[in-house]
């Protein structure tokens, strides 16, 4: 139990995947201009993360592992999580229009994200259970969820602020997105130390 | 060979796979779409200004797709042309756009109304208001510092002299400026209408006539000369109810008795009425 909570932690703090591994900037980047649209990103990044953890996790172990296809992770990974997408867009955009809507673009998006294939990929290589692998995912989501409301909590900001010439637009986001990405480093060391 | 074979062939499969759920999910999951939706989105105009009373373009196109009641002439930005198309495709019955334009009113401009105060804040007719209610004498008046100037879409308002005023040949009517005004200053009225109240004032006479020459004293008078009984004083400011109004033989009769001159006669014909003239 206390590895699963520290597997969720340091996924959501330490290794948040956007400001510690730099993974699913392009979102990060791109969606975190309003706090609505950040948190259905955020929401749809959790569930395409738990959903490709759960389909892609048996793959690796039954089907690649004992043929030795070890080395068809990432494509297969690729092929898999983009048809889940695009079943999840489907589903969607049958039974709740309305959620299909405003995430509009964003959806497809994902298919590409490397978070998510990141967070697939890095479950096999530290070789969790399936369970752990879930956990994992899920904090990676909510790591991914929390990057993205600081985010536009702190651009929102931003936009109200008097911002030098030079630096308006993604000059002023890029600093910001360091700086956010710094207040992280904080939190190194400090799980492994609550449960020592 | 082999092992080419082995790598090629799960990897298809799988491709396979992933493909025949997705065909089987789109077979199932399709979302019957009326064809007439894409057309009818693509003659409307697109400003999402929600004066048909829908939520957007979109809204008011899905509407009429789903019901055939719904009326074809309520999207006045858009107009006669607009309505016919729309009748065309739903084949209904063309009817006609009552075209409306802004109008403001308010004709408290810096030479008829003071300043009390010199404010220095934001600026934005918001923010002002919300410091003792703007920085003029008047506080139902217009605080002159464009929110609704910059909602335009069509940049068919501009300030002159402290306060805002309506273009009428460039306004398609939409209402997103009635919204913006803080003080509700902004009405839309039918593009033939000839005579507007233009102040606002809801205080008595007395005090009105102190903070503006140009404001409506309540005095009555116009409800007494108007023979079509149009005119109304409510809260002391003179309302006229333009369906009474028939811009009547004795035409302005109510803004050539008005004591303070804050009824007047206005040209109001918009830019689709310019265009139909021309």
């Amino acid at each position: 139990m206390t590895k699963l909570i520290v597997i969720l932690l340091s996924a959501v703090f330490i290794n948040n995947y956007v400001l510690s591994r730099f993974l699913g900037i392009c979102p990060f980047l791109g969606v975190s201009k309003k706090l609505d649209s950040a948190t259905g990103m955020s929401l749809a990044v959790i569930f395409v993360m738990l959903m490709a953890t759960a389909v892609t996790y048996p793959i690796q172990k039954y089907l690649l592992d004992p043929n030795n296809l070890g080395y068809l992770q990432t494509i297969v990974f690729i092929l898999v999580i983009a048809a889940l997408v695009q079943l999840v867009e489907i589903v969607l955009k049958r039974y709740v229009p309305s959620l299909h809507k405003s995430l509009g673009v964003y959806l497809p998006l994902i298919t590409t994200n490397c978070a998510v294939l990141g967070v697939t990929i890095l479950n096999i290589d530290e070789g969790y259970t399936f369970v752990e692998a879930m956990v994992n995912s899920l904090g990676s989501g909510l790591g991914f969820f929390l990057a993205m409301v600081m985010f536009s909590g702190v651009r929102s900001t931003i936009e109200g602020s008097d911002v030098p010439k030079s630096f308006q637009g993604l000059p002023i986001t890029l600093v910001a997105a360091a700086i956010t990405s710094l207040s992280f480093l904080g939190f190194g060391g400090v799980i492994e130390n609550l449960f020592a | 060979m082999t092992e080419i074979l082995t790598a090629v062939i799960p990897v298809v499969i799988i491709g396979i796979i992933c493909a025949a759920v997705l065909v089987i999910a789109s077979k199932l999951m399709a979302v019957k779409e009326d064809e007439r939706f894409p057309k009818i989105r693509e003659c409307l105009p697109g400003a999402n200004c929600g004066a048909c009373g829908y939520a957007g373009c979109d809204g008011y196109a899905k509407a009429l797709c789903e019901s055939d009641s719904t009326p074809t002439n309520l999207c006045v930005p858009g107009a006669d042309a607009v309505s016919k198309q729309l009748s065309e495709i739903l084949g209904v019955e063309f009817e006609d756009v009552i075209e409306q334009v802004a109008v403001v009113h308010c004709a408290g401009d810096c030479n008829h109304t003071q300043d009390r105060v010199e404010y220095r804040g934001i600026e934005s007719c918001a923010a002002a208001k919300l410091l003792y209610g703007g920085k003029g004498s008047c506080t139902y008046g217009c605080l002159g510092l464009g929110d609704c100037m910059n909602a335009c879409p069509k940049n068919a308002i501009y300030i002159k002299d402290g306060i805002a005023h309506v273009n009428q040949r460039e306004c398609i009517g939409c209402g997103i400026c009635t919204k913006t005004c803080p003080n509700h200053l902004i009405s839309l009225v039918a593009d033939m209408e000839k005579v507007v109240v233009t102040c606002s004032n809801k205080d008595k006479g007395a005090v009105t006539r102190k903070v503006c020459s140009n404001g409506c004293i309540g005095c009555k008078k116009c409800e007494r000369v108007c023979p079509s009984k149009a005119i109304k004083v409510v809260d002391n400011v003179a309302v006229i109810d333009y369906s009474k109004c028939p811009n009547c033989d004795d035409f302005g009769i109510c803004a050539k008795n008005c004591t303070t001159g804050c009824i007047m006669i206005s040209d109001l014909s918009g830019i689709h009425r310019f265009e139909k003239e021309v």
